[in-house]
């Protein structure tokens, strides 16, 4: 018999029953914010149902808050709708005795940060959140995914999620990347590779020597990714470097009840013999630092290309596609990607707002800084940290400084200009280089054009007032 | 999700085909928190005028229809957007069961999720019960069991209903109460990992 991948192993362990060929799938751990629960919470009161699990599942507010006067408290937020949405979820939690970090809190922060910074995230859980990027927490060996509203209240009331099995993909990515170049990189380009869609019905596992060297916060934002690239989750076998990262955070086990948690995460890998449905391999040493010139997250280029034409696209539909996003992004077919003028930069989100994505691009703005350059003089440059801790974090390493005086906004925590919830929008036109995960149209603000980028490019953009290739600010 | 076994109940006639969603309940509603509290917003252009006065000869503003519990209603009810609000907005108002000729399929799939029973009838047949139910305090019995509408001067209708539907309706159940049928083996995981796992217990 074939041996198991690591999605295999995980699944198994959480079967708890089957009804009418679906798996009842338990649920480890439940994040919830404030967007996607009030009606969730609402159908449970409606059916006078409890929440069968409290102590599994974790509250954090950081979809709608502002990133300024956060110590004013919820009833200061200006906007009525999210103000509303808040304190709902105040409520909620209360109400159910679920545990919470409100606004103001320094463990808040964007859920897929405080996740795995609290130590909530382990390898081998399954977890879930009413936010697609739940695919974040995959960088630990855990099963993690998005889900609906319907599907809150379902966990809420049965910690269990009714679930039909994907599909195992692994995507390998061998060798040595070149410097400059990261995890961020190498999730642009799976997606450029396989396509938006190229994952779907598939949970992908990233394997290979590359991943391996990746810490993991870069682990983080390659699973984070995932999702654009159509996959129900992204994988990545808990090793050394995961158990290191969880060792002493406030909620993973202590003791001796930690030595039993190492030898249970340690059974979480993909068997030699496991058959995988699909499997591609990547070059690290061929990926060049990345950027998205159009409307999709799989419209990347390497940052020494240039903007390709309609004539690049092998159907009609991708040809009108390509020229829409053209349009949509101010762009001209053949022009070097490195002349799009940027108006704003924004290094945050789920994806890239982790201590270590501060630091990367701290670090070029530092240098930059050095040889007498600051911010250029047409860019609103902004960094939004994920979390109350890693801010406090960058704020003792004196990040906050470095990126002060060279002109960017020092912000407080939340999810910010990734969607444009709160007051952090784009006007209609401006170009943004941005860390996030989405540069759908419309995504940071109505008419908003995103280019999605690492960290360090995004620093380096900041300081060339246009798209630039971070190795020559290194 | 309440059981849906037999309703005795008042009879409200809305005479009126291819009511929409965004009729059942107007967009300026979805922002809520919450799902209760759409009751306000049922119908809200059909009930009230620019001036949010209630226009006093729209059935469910007259006295004789309080407390309505069955609606009768024209071809094709609950066309439009997919808003799962409107089967809460009914719901809300206290109506528990739609008698119409027809209904679009989305709306038909919410209201099973929800308890609310969606009845097929004939034409003849639907046009009776408005006309028996006219002038108010008329009473109807829907019963799911039987599968049978009787009309207020007690003549019986048949009306047809998917099985798998009939028996979760019958017992109250949604996609959570199905998953709870299985309670047990959720205990029971429950038990083991907390033997196998113990640092995941009592976080
Ligand atoms: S940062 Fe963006 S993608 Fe991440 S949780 Fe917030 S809204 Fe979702």
């Amino acid at each position: 018999m074939a041996g198991k991948t690591l999605y295999d192993k995980i699944w198994d362990a959480h079967v708890v029953d089957t009804q009418d060929g679906e798996a009842i799938l338990y649920i480890d751990l439940h994040l919830i914010h404030e967007v996607t629960t009030p009606q969730a919470f609402a159908g449970l009161r409606a059916n006078r149902r409890a929440v069968r699990r409290p102590d599994r599942t974790l509250a954090v507010a950081d979809h709608n808050v502002p990133t300024e006067g956060q110590a004013l408290g919820v009833d200061a937020v200006a906007d009525e709708e999210a103000r509303l949405q808040l304190q709902t979820l105040a409520k909620n939690v209360k109400d159910y005795g679920i545990e919470f970090f409100p606004m103001g809190d320094v463990r808040n922060g964007i859920v897929h940060v405080v996740g795995p910074e609290q130590g909530r995230t382990q390898p081998g859980m399954t977890i879930v959140c009413g936010d697609s990027h739940t695919s974040t927490h995959g960088a630990f060996g855990a099963l993690a995914h998005g889900i609906g509203t319907s599907e809150v209240e379902h966990v809420l009331a049965t910690q269990t999620l009714r679930q039909k099995k994907a599909k195992n993909f692994r995507v390998r990515i061998e060798g040595e990347p070149a410097p400059g170049v990261g995890a961020k990189d190498f999730a642009l380009a799976v997606i450029g590779e396989i396509g938006t869609a190229g994952g779907t019905g598939s949970v992908i596992e990233f394997a290979g020597s590359a991943v391996r060297g990746l810490s993991m916060e870069g682990r983080m934002t390659l699973c984070n990714l995932t999702i654009e690239g159509g996959a129900k989750a992204g994988l990545v076998a808990p090793d050394e470097k995961t158990f290191d990262y969880l060792m002493g955070r406030p909620a993973t086990p202590k003791g001796g009840a930690w030595e039993m948690a190492l030898a249970y995460w340690k059974t979480f890998f993909s068997d030699d013999d496991a058959v995988f449905d699909r499997e591609i391999v990547l070059d690290a040493a061929s990926i060049a630092p990345t950027v998205t010139w159009g409307t999709s997250p799989e419209d990347v280029v390497a940052v020494t290309g240039k903007v390709p034409g309609p004539d690049t696209a092998s159907t009609p539909d991708k040809r009108a596609s390509i020229t829409r996003s053209l349009e949509y992004m101010g762009l001209e077919a053949g022009q070097p990607i490195t002349d799009a003028k940027i108006d704003v930069v924004f290094i945050g989100s789920c994806t890239n707002s982790r201590i270590e994505d501060l630091r990367s691009a701290a670090e070029i703005v530092q240098t930059a800084f050095l040889n007498g350059l600051l911010v250029a003089p047409h860019v609103r440059a902004m960094v939004v940290p994920g979390s109350g801790l890693v801010s406090a974090q960058a704020e003792a390493e004196g990040l906050d400084a470095i990126f002060k005086a060279a002109g960017f906004e020092w912000r407080e925590p939340g999810c910010s200009m990734c969607l444009a919830m709160n007051p952090d929008k784009l006007e209609p036109g401006q170009r943004c280089a941005s860390t996030s995960n989405r540069n759908f149209e419309g995504r940071q603000g109505r008419g908003g054009r995103t280019h999605l980028m690492s960290p360090a490019m995004a620093a380096a953009a900041a300081i060339a007032g246009h798209i630039a290739d971070v190795r020559d600010y290194l | 999700m309440d059981a849906f076994t037999r309703l005795d109940a008042k009879v409200v006639p809305l005479p009126l085909a291819n009511i929409d969603t965004d009729q059942i309940i107007p967009k300026q509603f979805l922002k809520t928190v919450d799902r209760s509290g759409l009751a306000e917003g049922l119908f809200y252009d059909l009930r009230f005028d620019e001036q949010g006065r209630p226009k006093p000869d729209f059935v469910l503003n007259q006295p004789a229809y309080k407390n309505a519990g069955v609606l009768v209603t024209g071809d094709n009810f609950g066309c439009g957007s997919s808003r799962e609000h409107a089967p809460w907005a009914l719901i809300d108002f206290g109506i528990r069961s739609v008698i119409s000729t027809s209904f679009a399929d989305i709306f038909y799939n919410n209201c099973f999720q929800n308890g609310l029973l969606p009845v097929v009838l004939k034409a003849h047949e639907v046009q009776q019960l408005m006309d028996e139910a006219r002038g108010g305090n008329h009473v109807v019995s829907v019963d799911l069991e039987a599968q049978t509408v009787t009309s207020p001067s007690g003549a019986v209708f048949t009306f047809e209903i998917d099985p798998q539907r009939k028996i979760k309706m019958l017992n109250g159940l949604d996609a959570i109460g199905e998953t709870l049928q299985a309670e047990k083996s959720i205990d029971t995981y429950e038990m083991k990992r907390a033997l196998s796992q113990p640092w995941l217990e009592g976080a």
